[in-house]
């Protein structure tokens, strides 16, 4: 058995190195913190290649299935008798699969931000929060208990929040930064909600034994029922609330297109490759569970990642802003993961969707990435987001051409490239077992050629607008990491997935269905391609009648289906004004008034009363006299009375 | 002299040797001394505790020491603590650290000042250390009267009404308490003997029902104010706006924290079956009070009395865990008094400092201020993931003890209310988002704060003492919650002992 303890040093070093420049960056020059950030990152790289190497290639599998490897686990808190929270390391195969996607894209973006950020004020707060996001991810992925996730996942939130707002001065980003991370809090609550049920259940918060087939935590939960569902099931449903929020799946997505107030290399990192995807892992690393204790779970999972990615992918056609394109096209893409592993069955040729989903989250964390750091490449030229600014650039930036096309075709689904495997895959699962799914998939496919191609076209065709400064190529730091990207987005398809991740660990082949799918998606992928090249590739009338002819869906589709205004009605309106307003009147009021008021009737009272301690002897003598006249009347009274 | 004696001793003699001292510089060396040697013995007494513990002294009460006081109706000066006691030294002793730094600038009477605060500390010391009802309700009196001369005389705004205000309100609690302690004395020996205040022999003994059912409500309540209980928890938010920085500090690190200690050792501990009849009857007053105090935070202008609010919800919360009554919700209970003590005191210490160079608490008059003052923005935003419970940090640990605790209850009600609970975790995130980012983020809205100065080292000290502990508890929480967990043991058996 290979010993896989060094594991633990892979997130270790990027939060050893957060701690240096957050505590010294300030006094070093900029540079230096940056080459610190990117050496740091540099080492957790090599070393997770160095494990995936060792893993799947150097470890024994048991009855052909990779073993579920805890290289580290030590116990951090101790809540019950059996629930504790343990601090470690799993490795298998899509913890391993991720810490290469992890730390390859945030690599990338180091050596990308270098360059990028130069002059910016607060470099070297920049660098030490991608330190602690990544440090963050890999502690997310490596989990070894639902508990460790959860503690990551926030992490993971506070330096996706920290990010976004990275330029604080910008109210726009504060709004931002503060919106991903209310409704991802609200998501999380969700997920808490989920690991209270689950763990009550099954009495674990361990991955293993959560997930052991056959074992006793997933019998446990499977027992009462509540509205026709199972426990399991409905817990799982609220661990998947926490994904859908991180994910931004419907109808948690609003705070994705915001976060695109972050400077760009976090949008790639973040909001692009990694974060974002974390729910499709979290519901990947539960995915026995839920298709083998709480197949309902699963149909959820599916139904809202296909809804998210046909209403993203409407939005994108018609945004202005680069960044927001890709952002929703991102929604779309991880849609698709969903959608994968919503599908999927356990084990063998069956479990082809969960396969398909996690390759296509490997090939998408490549291809998005290069697209939002070419985006970044766009933006640094023109210094705009929008459209309408942009336009010939293919002139001016031959590699951020190139690898943006690459890019775009990958994503279109264009044979031979790595998003045309992974895509095909999911589709042909959704074909295995949902038709409804598959149809909504494949226009979907064909929405995702258009929208990008349509964003191709304007920035790097169409008509060129008056640039104020001639716009000129990025640094090598910058393009260095595009034309990486650029290579992994074309050859990453030809990794054989199956050999290293199965829903069961077990290696298996898959063949793409030519006939059903593949075929089908090129033709709709292709023909999005020639609307887009019809509509942009040159300034014409043709997007504008196109808009008017449909008027009702684009203007919906332009403002995101209003759903900004709904949030904002339940949060400002409701929440602020309805609730918390009153709450303040009545503790004020009502609560304290009525403390207020004891104090105010006491003061009256002892007012009312203070008179007759006039100090005069002529009252006291007075009242005396009275009050002795007044009892001897009684008394004799009595006395009558009784006798 | 035994160890936990020094630990009022210490005080006093601080105390003495300020009011001997010739000026406002000696006054705080001299202070700053005194309450770092108290941390220092603090630290010992962790040690020495586990020293005990691992040595294999299994004593409910380790450093028992017993002084007959007044014979005639059996008082005892008897002291001796267990890991929830330590606990909650250690906690004071920071905070009361900490407070000294953060008043290092105090110029009005700061003898008299510094006199004052150290007596307090000296009564909440005494207060965790008693194992005698008298003596613990008489520490409790030290602790809580200075505070009527520090917001009184110190306090800004209207503070004779706040001082007015919080000491009657408590006065009030102090009231029920007292007729709740005797009550307890009174009952002590339901067999027949000799009347006792020491809490572990009653703790070996049953109280009668109809006793417990008359005394339960006035103890719980009567510390309930101090915790903020709500709806007796007003006194907090004008209070704790008109007390200076260091009182603030301590009244809402230590002192409400005097409060759910209380209504844990005194009204949950002697009076079990009655806390398990009663006890949905205050479940209910601290779930409302755990989401009421966090709307009511939401709409605040003034920082301090956000920060107000925010503690009626965080202590809200040790109040609820506490009458979950198992383990893992008591655990969580002391856990929370804890960071919940160390973060407001780090809030309390941050608002002194922002409101000592802005002249102003109200957020929407502030704005862009992480720009001129990184060092307090990065400080502030700590303290405020703290409270909105950021793992790493100590608040996540505390709240999510508690809630796997209270989520161990299977019936409906108690689902209801812990969820009602848990649900707080997305308020809290609002309001404390929305005065970072109106506070710090931003463009500089004031041309006045361009000119504004970073925080002095003593200020510095004073935060950073904090957040290391806080860090420290969040990154590390397992030796904390052991020590507590295992002191709880008597509390649970006993208390599963009267389960209906």
């Amino acid at each position: 058995m290979t010993n896989f303890s060094y594991t633990v040093l892979i997130p270790l070093i990027p939060i050893f190195v957060f701690l240096f420049i957050g505590l010294t960056g300030h006094k070093m020059k900029p540079l230096v913190s940056g080459i610190i950030g990117t050496t740091g990152l540099a080492i957790s790289f090599i070393l997770s290649y160095f494990t995936a190497y060792q893993y799947f290639f150097n470890t024994e599998k048991i009855n052909g299935a990779y073993q579920k490897i805890l290289a580290v686990n030590i116990t951090w808190l101790q809540f019950t008798d059996k629930l504790h929270v343990d601090m470690g390391v799993l490795l298998d195969p899509i913890s391993v699969m991720m810490l290469v996607v992890v730390t390859t894209v945030s690599f990338m973006v180091h050596i990308y931000s270098i360059g990028y950020m130069k002059g910016e004020r607060g470099y070297h707060r920049f660098f030490a929060f991608l330190s602690l996001f990544s440090f963050s991810m890999l502690g997310l992925v490596l989990a070894t208990n639902i508990f460790q996730m959860y503690i990551f996942w926030e992490l993971v939130g506070v330096s996706s929040f920290l990010l976004i707002g990275f330029y604080y001065e910008k109210p726009s980003a504060v709004a931002a930064s503060k919106k991903a991370f209310i409704v991802t809090r609200f998501a999380d609550l969700g997920f808490l909600i989920g690991i209270l049920i689950l763990s009550f259940n099954t009495g674990t918060f361990d991955f293993i034994n959560l997930t052991t087939v056959g074992g006793p935590a997933m019998a446990t939960g499977a027992g009462a029922s509540f509205l026709g569902l199972s426990v399991m099931t409905w817990s799982l449903i609220f661990v998947f609330m926490g994904g859908a929020g991180k994910s931004a799946m419907f109808p948690l997505h609003i705070w994705l297109p915001d976060a695109m107030e972050g400077p760009t290399p976090v949008s790639a990192l973040i909001h692009a490759a990694t974060m974002v995807v974390a729910g499709v892992y979290l519901v990947a690393r539960l995915f026995p569970v839920y298709a083998l204790s709480a197949p309902d779970g699963l149909t959820v999972v599916a139904y809202v990642g296909s809804f998210s990615s046909l209403f993203a992918a409407v939005i994108a056609c018609t945004q202005m802003d680069i960044k927001r394109v890709l952002a929703y096209s991102t929604m779309s893409q991880i849609g698709y993961m969903m959608v994968g592993v919503g599908v999927s069955r356990y084990g063998g040729e069956a479990g082809l969707g969960f396969m398909a989903s996690m390759f296509h989250l490997f090939t998408h964390a490549m291809f998005k990435a290069l697209l939002f750091l070419g985006a970044g490449s766009i933006i640094h030229a023109v210094h705009s987001n929008v459209m309408n600014e942009m336009g010939g650039l293919r002139k001016y930036l031959p590699i951020t051409h190139i690898t943006f096309l690459i890019a775009c075709l990958t994503i279109a689904g264009i044979p031979f490239l790595s998003a045309f495997f992974s895509k095909d895959e999911i589709l042909s699962a959704a074909f295995e077992h949902n038709r409804l799914i598959f149809f909504v998939q494949l226009f979907v496919a064909g929405l995702t050629a258009f929208y990008m191609f349509r964003l191709y076209f304007r920035v790097f065709w169409n008509k060129e607008p008056h640039y104020h400064h001639t716009p000129h190529e990025a640094p090598l730091t910058m393009t260095i990491p595009l034309i990486f990207l650029a290579i992994a987005s074309i050859f990453a398809g030809y990794i054989p997935f199956g050999q290293f991740v199965s829903s069961d660990s077990i290696p298996f082949h898959s063949e793409i269905d030519w006939l059903h799918v593949a075929i089908p998606s090129i033709i709709v992928g292709l023909l999005g391609i020639t609307l887009a090249f019809v509509m942009y590739k040159k300034e014409s009338n043709l997007p504008d009648k196109m808009a008017n002819s449909l008027k009702l869906l684009y203007v919906g589709a332009f403002n995101k289906f209003y759903f900004d205004e709904l949030y904002l009605f339940v949060t400002k309106k409701i929440i602020f004004n309805y609730i918390s307003r009153p709450v303040a009147w009545f503790d004020r009021h009502i609560v304290d008034g009525s403390m207020n008021g004891i104090a105010w009737i006491t003061n009256a009272a002892s007012i009312k009363i203070k008179g007759f301690q006039s100090g005069q002897l002529q009252q006291y003598a007075f009242v005396f006299v009275l009050g002795s006249l007044l009892l001897g009347i009684l008394f004799s009274y009595f006395f009558i009375y009784l006798f | 002299m035994d160890i936990l004696s020094l630990f009022v001793i210490i005080p006093v003699l601080t105390v003495l040797a300020i009011i001997i001292s010739r000026n406002a510089k000696n006054t705080r060396v001299i202070s700053a001394i005194g309450m770092g040697i108290q941390l220092l013995m603090a630290a010992y007494l962790i040690f020495a505790y586990f020293a005990q513990r691992n040595a294999g002294n299994n004593a409910e009460m380790l450093f028992q020491v017993d002084y007959v006081w007044f014979a005639s109706l059996n008082i005892h000066y008897a002291v001796g603590v267990d890991g929830i006691s330590v606990a909650m030294i250690a906690l004071t002793s920071v905070v009361v650290f900490a407070g000294i730094f953060a008043s290092w600038q105090v110029e009005f009477l700061p003898k008299e000042f510094f006199i004052s605060l150290i007596l307090l500390s000296s009564g909440v010391f005494g207060f965790f250390i008693s194992l005698d009802l008298f003596t613990m309700f008489l520490f409790y009196e030290v602790a809580v009267l200075p505070m009527y001369l520090l917001i009184g005389i110190w306090g800004s705004g209207p503070r004779e009404y706040a001082a007015m205000k919080l000491t009657l309100m408590l006065m009030g609690g102090s009231a029920l308490l007292l007729v709740g302690l005797l009550g307890i004395y009174t009952n002590s020996a339901p067999n027949g003997g000799v009347l006792t205040f020491n809490i572990l022999e009653i703790s070996k003994v049953s109280i009668p029902i109809a006793a417990q059912r008359m005394f339960f409500p006035m103890t719980f309540i009567g510390f309930g104010i101090l915790g903020a209980l709500f709806p007796f928890h007003t006194w907090s938010p004008d209070g704790h706006a008109s007390a200076p920085t260091a009182v603030s500090m301590l009244h809402a690190g230590v002192l409400m924290k005097l409060g759910g200690y209380g209504a844990f050792r005194v009204a949950m501990f002697l009076l079990p079956q009655a806390a398990h009849e009663l006890s949905w009857i205050f479940i209910i007053l601290t779930s409302i009070s755990v989401v009421y105090g966090a709307f009511g935070a939401i709409v605040q202008k003034d920082l301090k009395y956000i920060n107000a609010y925010s503690s009626v919800s965080h202590c809200g919360l040790v109040l609820f865990a506490v009458l979950m009554m198992n383990k893992t919700a008591m655990d969580g209970a002391i856990l929370q008094m804890i960071s919940h003590g160390l973060m407001t005191a780090l809030f309390f210490a941050l608002i002194g400092m922002i409101y000592g160079r802005t002249h102003t608490r109200m957020i929407n008059e502030m704005g862009g201020l992480m720009k001129v003052m990184p060092f307090l923005g990065v400080c502030y935003v700590i303290a405020g993931l703290a409270s909105l419970g950021l793992p790493g940090l100590s608040g996540f640990v505390a709240e999510m003890t508690i809630f796997v605790g209270a989520f161990q209850h299977v019936d409906i009600f108690h689902r209801v209310v812990t969820i009602t609970a848990v649900s707080s975790i997305v308020i809290t995130a609002v309001y404390i988002l929305r005065v970072v980012g109106a506070l710090l983020f931003g463009p500089i809205t004031n041309d006045h704060f361009l000119h504004l100065d970073e925080a002095k080292w003593f200020e510095k000290l004073s935060t950073v003492t904090l957040i290391l502990a806080i860090a420290g508890i969040g990154l590390a929480p397992l030796w904390l919650s052991n020590m507590i967990g295992d002191s709880l043991a008597p509390i649970i058996s006993r208390l599963t002992l009267f389960i209906p």
